[in-house]
Order: C-alpha cells, then sequence, then structure tokens
C-alpha cells in the first residue's frame, strides 16, 4: 500500500527504513489512522519522520503524493465563479464517513471531463462540480475522498495541512543561526573522546568497583583522559565578493568564539585567495599581517583547517603571480602555490563556501571554485553542509 | 478515534489534536514515544498529564551527563557489600539484598502499567540510547550477579524527551514514534493561560498576548520567552495591577520575559524606536 510514498519519502532525502515502514503498516492494519488522509497524515508522520528537520520535506512529498493536480489556471477561473455562489457547508458526521477506494489518475480524468461538459454553476448535486453536495469536486461538500477547488476547508484535510508548509524554518538545507552553528561546531567535540591515547587516569568509580568485587583486596583501573584534543584554525575570506555573507560568517565566528572546548582556536583572515601572508583581522591592513610561512611552523599537522569563502575570485588571482587584488601586495607565488601550501601541511581540511552548492557550477567564479575543490574537500554553509565538513575533519588518519 | 484507554489531555494540560493522536498510537502499538519542542512547551509535563489522565503510576528518570543506560535497570551496590562483609552485619553471599533496581526496572517490576518518563535523553553520552534499545524492544534484562532475569509484567508506555542537543542514534530513532511539539499559537496559549488563571481579565490577557507574541518576533532574541515564562509574566502584571493598556506600548516588568542582558537592551532599543516588526539584526562585526 502507498509504496510510491515510501519511495518519493526516500528519494526526497528523508531516512525511512523498511522497519519504520513495517510499523506504519502494522498501525494502519490496527486501524490508527482513523479512515481518514488526515488521521493518516499524522500516523505517518509520527510512524515515520523522526526529526522536525524533516516535516518539511515530509510535506512537501505528502503534497504531491496526495495532491498532485495542477489545474490549468484559465478552467479553475470559471469554475471559481461557478463556486462563488455557494451552499451553507454540509457537515457530515464523522462516523457516518465510509472509505471510497479512489485514484487520483482516475480521479484528474474525471476532473478534466466534467470540466469540459458543465457549462453551468451546480449545486447541493452529487455530480458536477459545484458547493455542498457530494460531488468529488467543489468545496463545502463532502467527498470521502474529492477534491476541493477553492473555498474554506471545513473538516481540516490533511494535504491542506501538508500544503501550508509550516516547518519550513526548521530545514537543515536552509543556512544557519548562531545556535544550530554551536550544535554543530560542538560535535567536533566527539573526537575528543580519545579512542586512543594511552590510559594515564585513575577511574576512581570503576577501582572501588572493582576492588569491592575482588573482596577487598586493591585493584586499580585506569581509564583513558576525556579531554579533547581538538585545535582548530578558522581562516575566512574577508571583504568584496564576502561581503554579501559576511553575517553568516560573523555567526559561525560567533559560535566558534563561544564554544570554548577546543584545545585551542585562532582564527586568520585572507583576501579571495592566500598569498604570502594572512591577515589577523578581518579588516585585512597590512599591518596586522603574519607570514604564511610563521603560520604553518607554529600550527602542527593535527590542526583542523576549516577555511571559509566563496571561492570565487577572477582566474589571475589565483593562477598568476601578483595576482592579489592589494596593489601594494606583491605575491611572487601564485594563490594557488598558496592555498597548496595549506592543503598539503594539515592532514584535516574543509573549506566552507557559502554560495549554495546547486550555484558552484554556474555562478561567477565557477572556474576558481572548481580549481579550489580539488584542494579542499568543499561543502556549503549550511547545517548539513556543515555536519559533513566536521565528519570529515572527524575522519581518522590514513 | 476512540480506544479504550484514549488519552485526551487532562484539566491542567491542554493538547493539540495532533499531540493526542501521536500518544494514542505511541500507546497503541507500545513504541516508545520521542518528544521535541522549544524549551516551555510541556514536554516534560506531557508524562505526567498522561499517567494522570489515564490513571497510571509516573517513573520519573532523569537524565544527565554522567548517567549510564546500566544504572536505569539495576546498580549494584559493591561497597555496602563490602561494608557489610567487614562488619558482618548481614549474609553477604546472598548478592540479591544489593541489588537495586532502577527507574527502567521499577517500570518493569511494577504491579501495574507504569508510565516511564525518561527525561533530556540527549543529556547523557552518545551511546546511551543505543545501550537501551535491546531493553526497551523485549522488555526484559538479566542481572549477572545474580543470574535472575527482570521481564516486564506490563509494558510501560515510555515517554522520551530531548532538546536537541545531541544526534540521537538512528537504530534508536527506528523504533521510536516521534512528534515535534510546536510553540502554541494565540488561540491555543489563550486557553493554557485560562487554565492557569480562569478568572483574569480578559483586556489583560489580549494585551498580554498581543505583547508577548510581538516579542516573540523580534528579530535576534537569544532566548525567546516561552510559555512558562508568560505563565510569570501574566500573574506579574495581574498582580502589580497594570493597566492593560500600558502593557503593548510599556512592556512592564520585562525581566520576567528576558533572561539576557543582549535580549534586554534590544528589546528596550526597539521600544523605544516605536514598534517595528521587522527589524534587519545589527550588523556583525567581527572582534575577539
Amino acid at each position: 500500500m502507498f509504496t510510491g510514498f515510501f519511495n518519493d519519502l526516500r528519494r526526497e532525502g528523508i531516512p525511512v527504513s523498511v522497519t519504520e515502514w513495517m510499523t506504519l503498516m502494522d498501525a494502519l492494519h490496527k486501524g490508527l489512522a482513523g479512515a481518514s488522509l488526515t488521521g493518516f497524515y499524522y500516523l505517518a508522520r509520527a510512524v515515520l519522520v523522526k526529526s522536525e528537520s524533516y516535516y518539511d520535506r515530509f510535506d512537501v512529498v505528502f503534497q504531491r503524493y496526495f495532491h498532485g493536480i495542477e489545474t490549468p489556471p484559465d478552467l479553475v477561473e470559471q469554475v471559481i465563479k461557478w463556486l462563488e455562489r455557494s451552499l451553507p457547508p454540509l457537515v457530515i458526521d464523522p462516523e457516518k464517513r465510509k472509505s471510497t477506494p479512489w485514484n487520483l489518475d482516475e480521479m484528474r480524468r474525471a476532473l478534466m471531463e466534467r470540466l469540459a461538459k458543465q457549462t453551468e454553476e451546480h449545486h447541493g448535486g452529487s455530480h458536477w462540480i459545484g458547493t455542498g453536495g457530494t460531488s468529488p469536486f467543489g468545496h463545502s461538500g463532502h467527498h470521502p475522498a474529492g477534491l476541493r477547488i477553492g473555498g474554506k476547508s471545513v473538516n481540516r484535510s490533511a494535504v491542506k495541512v501538508a500544503a501550508e508548509r509550516r516547518y519550513r524554518d526548521f530545514r537543515r538545507d536552509e543556512t544557519l543561526s548562531t545556535r544550530q552553528f554551536e550544535m554543530a561546531l560542538r560535535k567536533l567535540r566527539e573526537l575528543s573522546q580519545n579512542v586512543d591515547g594511552p590510559k594515564d587516569e585513575l577511574d576512581l568509580e570503576a577501582t572501588i568497583d572493582a576492588t569491592c568485587k575482588n573482596a577487598g583486596w586493591l585493584k586499580i583501573i585506569w581509564e583513558r583522559s576525556r579531554k579533547n584534543l581538538v585545535k582548530v584554525v578558522i581562516m575566512m575570506d574577508s571583504g568584496g565578493s564576502m561581503e554579501p555573507h559576511a553575517q553568516l560568517c560573523g555567526r559561525l565566528f560567533n559560535a566558534a568564539n563561544k564554544i570554548s572546548h577546543f584545545k585551542d582556536l585562532r582564527f586568520y583572515y585572507f583576501h579571495n585567495a592566500v598569498y604570502d601572508r594572512l591577515y589577523l583581522d578581518p579588516f585585512c591592513r597590512y599591518n596586522a599581517t603574519v607570514p604564511v610561512k610563521e603560520v604553518l611552523q607554529k600550527l602542527d599537522r593535527e590542526y583542523r583547517l576549516i577555511l571559509v569563502g566563496d571561492a570565487s575570485m577572477a582566474p589571475s588571482e589565483l593562477l598568476m603571480p601578483d595576482g592579489s587584488i592589494y596593489w601594494d601586495d606583491f605575491n611572487e607565488e601564485t594563490g594557488y602555490t598558496g592555498l597548496k601550501k595549506l592543503a598539503d601541511h594539515f592532514t584535516h581540511t574543509v573549506w566552507l563556501n557559502p554560495v549554495p552548492l546547486s550555484m558552484w557550477d554556474r555562478v561567477w567564479g565557477n572556474e576558481t571554485i572548481a580549481i579550489i575543490r580539488r584542494l579542499f574537500p568543499m561543502f556549503e554553509l549550511t547545517v548539513d553542509g556543515l555536519e559533513q565538513a566536521i565528519k570529515k575533519l572527524k575522519a581518522l588518519l590514513r | 478515534m476512540k480506544q479504550p484507554f484514549a488519552f485526551d489531555g487532562t484539566a491542567k494540560y491542554l493538547v493539540s489534536d495532533d499531540l493526542r493522536n501521536t500518544v494514542n498510537i505511541a500507546v497503541a502499538l507500545g513504541r516508545p514515544l520521542l518528544i521535541k519542542g522549544e524549551p516551555g512547551t510541556g514536554k516534560t509535563m506531557l508524562a505526567k498529564a498522561i499517567a494522570d489522565s489515564l490513571d497510571k503510576p509516573l517513573i520519573i528518570w532523569n537524565i544527565k551527563s554522567t548517567t549510564k543506560a546500566q544504572e536505569g535497570l539495576y546498580v549494584y551496590d559493591t561497597v555496602q557489600r563490602l561494608y557489610d562483609s567487614q562488619f558482618g552485619d548481614r549474609d553477604v553471599s546472598d548478592i540479591s539484598q544489593y541489588i537495586k533496581l532502577g527507574k527502567l526496572g521499577e517500570a518493569f517490576v511494577s504491579e501495574e502499567q507504569a508510565v516511564l518518563l525518561i527525561d533530556e535523553i540527549d543529556k547523557a553520552d552518545l551511546e546511551f540510547p543505543n545501550d537501551l534499545l535491546w531493553e526497551l524492544d523485549v522488555m526484559n534484562f538479566y542481572i549477572p550477579e545474580t543470574g535472575e532475569t527482570i521481564t516486564a509484567r506490563h509494558r510501560p508506555i515510555v515517554v522520551i524527551t530531548s532538546n536537541a542537543e545531541k544526534e540521537l542514534p538512528d537504530a534508536f530513532l527506528r523504533r521510536c514514534i516521534f512528534h515535534y511539539i510546536d510553540f502554541p499559537d494565540e488561540e491555543m496559549m489563550t486557553r493554557i493561560i485560562l487554565v492557569h488563571y480562569p478568572d483574569l481579565q480578559e483586556r489583560l490577557l489580549t494585551e498580554s498576548l498581543k505583547a508577548f507574541y510581538w516579542l516573540r518576533s523580534v528579530g535576534g532574541l537569544q532566548k525567546k520567552p516561552s510559555t512558562s515564562e508568560l505563565l510569570d509574566w501574566v500573574q506579574a502584571l495581574a498582580v502589580g495591577g497594570i493597566e492593560p493598556e500600558q502593557i503593548y506600548a510599556k512592556m512592564p516588568f520585562l525581566g520576567v520575559l528576558l533572561k539576557k542582558n543582549q535580549d534586554f537592551d534590544l528589546t528596550m532599543r526597539h521600544l523605544q524606536e516605536g514598534k517595528v516588526q521587522k527589524q534587519p539584526a545589527p550588523l556583525h562585526r567581527w572582534s575577539r
């Protein structure tokens, strides 16, 4: 039943498993949907969707699967005119509702046929498009599997609920708020759980426990210390084409600063590409810079490097010596070489791009994005993207 | 949808239709119910309401960052046993007297079906939910120290709340029924307030709700005020004898609603500039 719905959900990226689907079938069997589409909507959502961030996608799929009808506007206009002068809503006792087998395609065909034949208003009947009756088409009436055209829902329909898409804000592929940044960055803590490393800390609880089990003979238990060993260096592109993303990057900055669990956290700035020097503040002033060479000497390869930038620039800025956009900033090595140095030095690197993934091939700067993507694993700056990036940063050394 | 033990809120706890349905689905399927939602939407209260409404005992297991799954099943009090062995009060060869059941164990052996609340599961270690999977599935566990198996007499109704501090493991999620509690809209909120303060002056109620939802719509608040804060505020307004006309314009006792300095300043600034619905958030300057 509804296997197509299951497939649609999976295609939309909602992680629905067969186990959950079987639970839903079980629930339907027990009659928990109450033989109504609204009941089915809430049942299916409760059983299949396990995070509010997928509610919106669920709504989208539900709407598409159980609605799917886009009537051409010119036809609808006339129908709406017929429906304007309407009968009072027909309210039917829910107990008396019987479910009718229905088929979307058949219904669509029937609607088209009826639209073709119908030439005037009909109200209160059971066949033509009209109001207050039991025809499948129209509004304020009742048909167990009817199609509402215009009007207000008297018996709140599920497709209508889905169509409201109230959970849009919870989608994870939208860009982030400070708190969401924090949540994502906090996940970098996991790698501090230190699966390797020496057992050098006395586990008092376990020692007492083991000693007691050992009938009072001292038995000492050591465990691995759980300090966070993660060191992070964030380099942000500042100014120029990044201006529209300043607020987003500001939020990332705030979130990273708020999280105090990193062993070390450093910020540097660059403009478009990394040349001989990195800036110490986002205003990119020459007198607050430090040579890249020095930075690389100071930071060992264990540092997790997060680059933030749109990676969009004129190819010359990336590929030519003296390519830097500042006139007085003669760089002997190309921006590409500078970035390559970073990629070679650090074992864990990611590039976060505020430009949405879907635009990377088309946006201005796609050439340089493509080049930089070959140097660094690139992710978009959204909850999903950041999470993938963090996963990448946590991957074990090979 | 009416069932023998259908849950339908209580006098003190109002539920929306979809939440009520979800609770009943979880009960009928015998699955744990996972509840998420903004702070102050009554996640924890839900379990109490279910217990009251179905007239069943409520067992609360508060999760902390140090809680281990094992503690929910049973604890073997080895220290007491060692102590007894040295001072010879009891027969230490009988281990079963040192086994103390945890909250989950308690729910299993309860004489009647219990409602078990596992509160804020996301506070615990990442592996915590996975460690409970088996016990929640088959409803029994084995105590190796005594060779005893504890089996649930009645499958407890399990309610789990989460504040989304951590991602919960997929295997765990697959077995749960999930519901996200929306922040109540004005209509629902009116009903909620009236449950708590039935004889509130109507003008006061509408004006304070208007002010409250305006405050929630202010962009850039770090912590939006929630239901419990609104309840306190309404009471403060009533006790303080504030004129209803003053509420929306002056927002008295703002400290009851807002708990952060920056939020307070931000709101005061909005108030002085006159109320603007969507003010662009101030531009962040990067400074450490």
